[in-house]
């Protein structure tokens, strides 16, 4: 028995660690900035102490048990060998995990509609839309109203929602700023949107979470959250001294490779949905997605049925012809 | 001429220019150098085909799998340590990115693949015909190709490290980074083929074991009757024969895309890269179900055993490992909430696979109420499957919390996930088959495993363990991802990353213990005089004598209970005279083959010939496949009897070993 001991004390004091460890800045998932993430945080909480209802009793009834019934000569236990079934205890135990998981699948589906990505987040303040393309291997971000853009770095005025559009040129990535809220895909010839939005001033780690090639690692990048008359100074200045980013300049950024920090003050236009449609043939009858005609680029949301994107879409157009 | 030879060996087939595969190239030689002379010393040739490469014996074939499958527990845990070492510091040097990419990816194919399926299909092999008291599988000859074009898979993907170049595109190989545009070397092609040939062989298997099950069992033993290992066993079976289709031809469709330029998963020309990812995982769901169900199955006969109980809950036991299988085919997407599929697609997915949180509950309170009143002691295998319980409950817990689709957008692909199906797979099935190798051990070999050391392997173990990947979990939450090779000092993740490579480093110390235990009990050999070894069995594989003998039970058991044996020692202690012995009668016996081997060496051969577009190679090894199949097709030398008188004697002798 000591020894069933010896290795349940090493694990739970990992656990109560790992758990007790939230309020540490370095756990930026459990230290959300804004709405999304503030969502998750919540949501994963009820999932832990749910789960805890079912952990703690039977890791207890664990100990218990093995020590209680363990083979010694003056064991005085019951011991019924033939003792197989019992209705009563077999219906407690099928109900216990029927109940949680009952509880915890209403609390996911609400949680599943509103926090799906593509929804746009209450607020008095227009979206703000930045693009984000996964090159191999760099994050180009475009800002279609600024007609700005950057490598591996965006910068975002707070309290402000961000409308993001993600999609990748050549391998699958993830677009992932845990302290803002979860990931979305990045996939070619799709474009994907993800709402999220910082509360508060604040440098945030973002990175790529699906594996992409040889150098993924390098890419992660920095999101700046600043007030919003910052982000204009920002934008302003990005526009007066930053190069032009060319076509031919976007060429050579796509090729495989890493990259530093970039900014860039103009950008080809439509660069984004060039990415996105780039493989689709002239007749659009070969576009990745069967479903989809040419036409304009359609936004890849919630499975067709939310219908605010193209009213952004409608607002956003005529920006981007900047 | 020869220049250009030269030229291409050394620049495009064999791998040049990193000392860790040159060393490997090198240990690899030698060591076949040595087995190589060590076979002609000792004149070992004759007896390795007669005995070993041609058997359709299927306790040989289960050690077999057992052998090949340790030894490739061995590769993929250096793999393991290596990426260990790696990330132990950030922006360590220790491995450029293109190597550490073909370590993570080799590692995970090779511990999933080649690793935990064929330490199943060697339980399945050593256990399945004695627990039902039949004298071999349904089909053996099968059973041997099944072997064979399994180990000829897993070598043809292994020898990708030294020639030709590893695949480094992801376990799953997710397009359109494993299509040419991504992976244009050779290492997607060795991982296409290396899958492809040993999932053949893992499909057969599937089919044996359920018709095994179903056709075969002794007289008077009812489904409801069969030990529960038995019944995973079938239930494991049955997802692969429905999930190994999905598997095959999902990596068919990526071989045309390679080989012939179709469009299937490509960018251009209407592929869609998503297509794959669904159908890959439509295979790679159920089938850590077809791991983990077999595991659950050793843990209800040992903890049985060792409680010197009766399963508690046998139905719902049933019950609990059919719907696992069931479910375990709609639950697919949760590996990829995050492909935004939209909420009424993930909030499916994420409550049919809470679902099967449910019956996994009821086995943990089945087995705990096993215990309970019973009279437990700690032997090896036992240990394990109580080391088992907690570790697994932790593992699951996290697994319902990836299940919450809208937290799961913060988990997907962080440490928190490697963590978690970490802690199943290793808690659960590794945990798992390591209980079923100590436990059946003496009924295959006719020795125990040393106990002392044993326990050091034991404790090593579990303490790595959870250095290793308690920290895991916690890098998740600090936003660390998967598959990064290297990683800033400003990120925090510095510490908890070195503790896990300690831990890493004990587990690894563990299996030098178990390598020692192996060594030192095979050494100090105590022969098992009794065929129930623990004293404490309760299922038929116990009532006869340890290693069973070629043809394993003299004359078939008549079954009345899931415990016969146990049941059959109460009736003899209460001197409940035992029913006279019918007479002896010859025993139909099938004749070993050679052609299930040589099959699996042209399919190698084709293989290679694929992987480098290899015209003059790939036609001789399909048309001697082929050959093969029809030698066989019009061999009706298949079968014999072993006469009573022979049967006797063996028996005879088997007696006197007591």
């Amino acid at each position: 028995m000591r020894k069933t001991i010896r290795f349940l004390v090493p694990m739970m004091l990992m656990l109560i660690a790992v758990m007790l460890s939230g309020c540490s800045d370095k756990y930026i998932v459990l230290d959300p900035k804004g709405p999304i993430g503030e969502s998750q945080k919540d949501l994963i909480w009820i999932t832990v102490w749910l789960c805890a209802i079912i952990l703690v009793p039977v890791l207890i009834l664990t100990a218990v048990i093995v020590w209680k019934y363990r083979d010694r000569k003056d064991n005085k236990s019951a011991y019924q060998p033939n003792w197989e079934h019992s209705t009563k205890l077999e219906t407690i135990w099928w109900a216990i995990p029927i109940v949680i998981i009952a509880i915890l699948a209403t609390v996911t589906i609400k949680y599943t509609y509103d926090l799906e990505p593509s929804k746009p987040l209450e607020s008095a303040k227009q979206p703000i839309t930045i693009e984000a393309t996964s090159l191999d291997w760099k994050w180009l971000f475009t800002y279609p109203q600024e007609g700005i853009s950057t490598v591996n770095y965006v910068q975002i005025p707070e309290d402000t929602p961000i409308r993001f559009r993600v999609t990748a040129d050549q391998a699958m990535n993830s677009f992932w700023i845990p302290q803002l809220g979860g990931q979305i895909y990045a996939m070619s010839g799709m474009a994907m949107t993800l709402y999220l939005q910082a509360d508060e001033v604040g440098d945030f780690f973002g990175t790529g979470a699906n594996f992409t090639g040889e150098q993924f690692a390098k890419m992660t990048f920095d999101v700046k959250s600043t007030s919003e008359a910052d982000y204009k100074t920002w934008v302003d200045s990005v526009k007066s001294s930053a190069p032009e980013l060319t076509e031919e300049g976007f060429q050579q950024l796509k090729q495989p490779g890493s990259s530093d920090k970039q900014s860039f003050s103009a950008f080809p236009k439509g660069l984004f949905d060039q990415v996105v449609m780039q493989y689709v043939g002239p007749n659009g009858a070969d576009a990745p997605h069967s479903g989809q005609k040419s036409g304009p680029v359609k936004d890849e949301e919630g499975g067709g049925h939310d219908t605010s994107s193209t009213e952004v879409e409608g607002q956003l157009l005529p920006v981007m012809n900047h | 001429m020869l220049k250009e030879f030269w030229d291409f060996l050394m620049n495009d087939f064999f791998i040049t220019g990193d000392p860790l595969i040159l060393g490997a190239q090198v240990s690899i030689g030698l060591s076949m150098v040595a087995i190589v002379i060590a076979l002609s010393y000792f004149k070992k040739w004759r007896w390795l085909w007669t005995e070993w490469l041609t058997t359709v014996d299927h306790k040989k074939i289960g050690i077999m799998y057992v052998i090949a499958a340790l030894l490739m527990l061995f590769r993929g845990g250096v793999d393991a340590l290596l990426i260990r070492t790696q990330l132990a510091m950030p922006q360590l040097e220790f491995l450029h990115a293109g190597h550490y990419n073909a370590i993570f990816t080799t590692h995970g194919v090779i511990m999933i693949l080649f690793m935990a399926m064929p330490l199943m299909f060697g339980l399945f092999n050593i256990v399945v015909p004695l627990q039902i008291g039949a004298r071999d599988v349904a089909f053996p000859y099968l059973n041997s190709l099944s072997f064979w074009l399994f180990f000829f898979g897993a070598m043809l993907f292994n020898v990708s490290f030294v020639i030709g170049g590893s695949p480094d595109a992801g376990w799953l190989a997710y397009p359109p980074l494993s299509e040419l545009s991504g992976s244009p070397g050779l290492g997607q092609d060795f991982y296409i083929w290396g899958i492809q040939i040993s999932g053949i062989g893992s499909l057969a298997s599937g089919i044996n074991f359920v018709v095994t099950i179903l056709k075969m069992r002794a007289p008077g033993m009812k489904l409801m009757q069969m030990p529960m290992f038995t019944w995973s066993v079938l239930s494991s079976s049955i997802t692969i024969m429905f999930a190994f289709p999905i598997l095959t031809v999902t990596l068919f469709l990526l071989f045309i895309d390679r080989y012939l330029g179709a469009h299937f998963f490509t960018l251009d020309g209407g592929g869609n890269p998503m297509m794959y990812i669904n159908l890959i995982w439509m295979w790679g769901h159920p089938e850590v179900y077809i791991v983990i169900l077999p595991a659950f199955g050793v843990f209800s006969d040992v903890v049985s055993a060792f409680s010197k109980k009766k399963l508690f809950g046998y139905k719902s036991m049933v019950f609990a490992l059919m719907s696992i299988s069931f479910f375990s085919f709609f639950t697919w997407l949760h590996h990829f909430f995050t492909m935004g599929s939209g909420a009424d697609v993930n909030a499916f997915f994420a409550v049919t696979t809470m679902l099967i949180a449910i019956p996994t509950g009821v086995k943990v309170f089945n087995w705990l109420f096993t215990m309970f009143r019973g009279r437990i002691t700690f032997s090896q295998p036992m240990l394990w499957t109580i080391a088992f319980i907690p570790c697994f409950v932790v593992g699951g817990m996290t697994g319902v919390m990836l299940s919450v689709a809208p937290a799961d957008f913060q988990f997907h692909n962080s440490y928190f996930l490697i963590a978690h199906f970490h802690q199943v797979l290793i808690g659960g099935v590794v945990f798992g088959y390591f209980a079923g190798l100590y436990y059946w051990w003496p009924k295959m070999f006719g020795f125990k495993l040393h106990d002392g050391l044993g326990k050091w392997a034991f404790w090593l173990w579990n303490i790595g363990f959870y250095v290793c990947f308690m920290p895991q979990y916690a890098l998740g939450l600090m936003g660390m991802t998967r598959r990064f090779n290297e990683y800033n000092f400003d990120l925090g993740w510095q510490p908890l990353n070195i503790v896990s490579t300690v831990g890493a480093f004990i587990m690894g110390l563990a299996f030098i213990f178990q390598v020692w235990q192996i060594a030192h009990s095979i050494k100090f050999l105590k022969k098992e005089k009794s065929g129930d070894a623990w004293g404490d069995g309760r299922t038929l594989e116990w009532s006869i004598p340890s290693p069973a003998p070629m043809y394993n039970f003299a004359r078939l058991p008549e079954v009345s209970s899931s415990d016969e044996w146990w049941e059959e020692k109460q009736r003899r202690a209460n001197g409940i005279k035992p029913k006279p012995l019918a007479p002896l009668e010859p025993i139909h016996m099938p004749k070993n083959s050679g052609i299930p081997f040589i099959m699996s060496v042209f399919f190698f051969i084709a293989g290679f010939g694929f992987v480098w577009h290899w015209t003059w190679m790939l036609v001789p090894g399909l048309i001697g496949v082929a050959v093969c199949m029809f030698a066989r097709s019009f061999d009706y030398d298949t079968d014999y009897y072993i006469p009573v008188d022979e049967i006797e004697r063996t028996e005879a002798a088997l007696k006197g070993g007591h």
